[in-house]
């Protein structure tokens, strides 16, 4: 029925069993966009937010996917910028996951102000001592710069590239690539770099509060580091995800391996300024601001034990970059999907640890912890855009010559 | 985002904020400006550039 849109000799699933497929997620992003409308209608009294959770789990969704999309902006500057030629195997999928990220990002965003008419006001009547003014800002724009990159790709469709036009603008655009990558990783540093200095700067909040330079505070570059760290790793990993729901190759192990190398020791660093940056605040910061170190673990240690600490560090930091630093850990293949799926999970871990703990966290002698879990409103808000992703890179895949090596790694079968 | 909104100062703040970001703007909108401008013109003149683009 489609088969005309489909990119020539490229073998894809039944359009049947492909529209089953999109009408079960359509059902799930329905609900969420329901559950999305309750918000926007009646008010945040829908979810279950309170004086200690302000932001609910959105805001933990957000900072999660901003994180793991961040291995668009910086495959995109390894690729354009820095010239590491084996990347442009990968750097389509990379731009239409952090194009999904992104779309996330803003969608969450958009529900969790409450009041969306007045969203544009953080343009207009920008608050420019604010971290999230900087944040919306380049978050907006890099999304401009993401869907800029998307672009070509979606005029190199069969049908599309028909048109001359288009095909001409397509080639153009590759050709402008650079500038648009380098913008990217600009706005990517600057916005992954000050949701972490939100954290940073709260001196009313010792777990989150640190010391930093000039304006900013350590957090806002352990931020950017981890999403350029582990942002490629949750890349190859939806790779992997789409290589087995299809049951074909579609990049070359050694593009995995490059890709896997640079994340590793980018993890590796990451970790050691993170381990270094725990004990100083540890032992030098929150003391003196009246908290031991096991003041904050020993509180509720079900929800935040020590155990919380070594699972972001050791388990999900530690070990996943020793075993992309390793030729043989990367070369063996179970160890290599442990590896992203921890780095992909230490990533989120660490913005649920550095978000929505210092948040709840008590620090007066009368508060005391309080419980939250979201509303089934904020669940389906929240599961939305993962659906809608799903939704997004599917029909990429299917539409779209998403991956340049497809065709000769599937020839034989 | 605007001088002439009633809250906007010429302090350092306000032109490092909306420098960089009218920088940008100015950069993809001249990026998109230059590729649509070439495509029409190669367009025009008969081109159909290359098949592969990666």
């Amino acid at each position: 029925m489609d088969y005309d849109f489909i990119p020539k000799g490229h073998n894809r699933c039944s359009f049947g069993t492909f529209a089953a497929g999109m009408v079960i997620l359509g059902v799930i992003v329905l609900w969420g966009f329901y559950a999305a409308a309750l918000c926007w209608i009646k008010g945040l009294n829908q979810t279950n937010m309170n004086d200690s959770y302000g932001f609910a789990l959105w805001i933990w969704a957000d900072l999660a996917v901003i994180a793991i999309g961040g291995g668009a902006f910086f495959t995109g500057l390894l690729r354009y910028v820095i010239g590491l030629d084996e990347l442009k195997n990968i750097i389509n999928f990379a731009v239409i996951v952090g194009f999904c990220c992104y779309c996330s990002a803003m969608l969450i965003l958009a529900i969790d102000i409450g009041q969306p008419l007045r969203g544009w006001f953080i343009f207009w009547h920008a608050n420019v001592h604010s971290m999230l003014t900087e944040v919306a800002f380049c978050l907006s724009l890099y999304l401009c710069v993401l869907a800029i990159e998307y672009l070509p790709l979606i005029l190199e469709n069969g049908k599309i590239d028909e048109v001359p036009f288009f095909h001409n603008l397509s080639h153009t655009m590759h050709g402008a690539m650079a500038v648009f990558a380098a913008t990217g990783a600009f706005l990517s540093c600057f916005h992954q770099g000050s949701l972490g200095g939100v954290t940073g700067v709260l001196f009313g909040r010792p777990f989150g509060y640190r010391e930093g330079i000039f304006v900013w505070p350590w957090t806002f570059f352990l931020y950017t580091w981890s999403a350029a760290a582990c942002g490629p790793c949750f890349t190859m990993l939806t790779c992997k995800i789409t290589e087995t729901i299809t049951g074909k190759r579609l990049v070359k192990d050694n593009v995995y391996d490059l890709l896997a190398k640079i994340s590793g020791w980018m993890i590796g660093t990451y970790i050691v300024a993170k381990i270094a940056d725990t004990v100083y605040w540890a032992t030098v910061t929150s003391p003196s601001m009246g908290f031991g170190l096991m003041d904050y673990y020993s509180l509720h240690p079900l929800h935040h034990g020590i155990w919380i600490l070594i699972l972001e560090i050791v388990v999900c930091g530690v070990v996943p970059a020793l075993i992309l630093i390793s030729q043989k850990g990367r070369a063996t293949k179970p160890l290599f999907n442990l590896a992203i799926v921890l780095a992909v999970l230490g990533v989120c871990l660490n913005r649920w640890v550095m978000v929505m703990t210092p948040m709840a966290m008590p620090v007066m002698t009368f508060d005391s912890w309080v419980t939250y879990f979201p509303s089934w409103q904020e669940i389906a808000t929240t599961i939305l855009p993962f659906a809608g992703g799903i939704m997004v890179v599917a029909l990429s895949y299917r539409y779209l010559p998403v991956f340049p090596q497809e065709k000769e790694l599937n020839s034989k079968r | 985002m605007f001088p002439f909104i009633f809250e906007w100062v010429w302090d350092e703040g306000h032109i490092m904020f909306f420098g960089a970001m009218w920088y940008v703007i100015l950069i993809l909108a001249s990026g998109l400006g230059y590729c649509l401008i070439k495509a029409v013109k190669d367009t025009l003149a008969g081109g159909h550039g290359p098949q592969d683009h990666h």
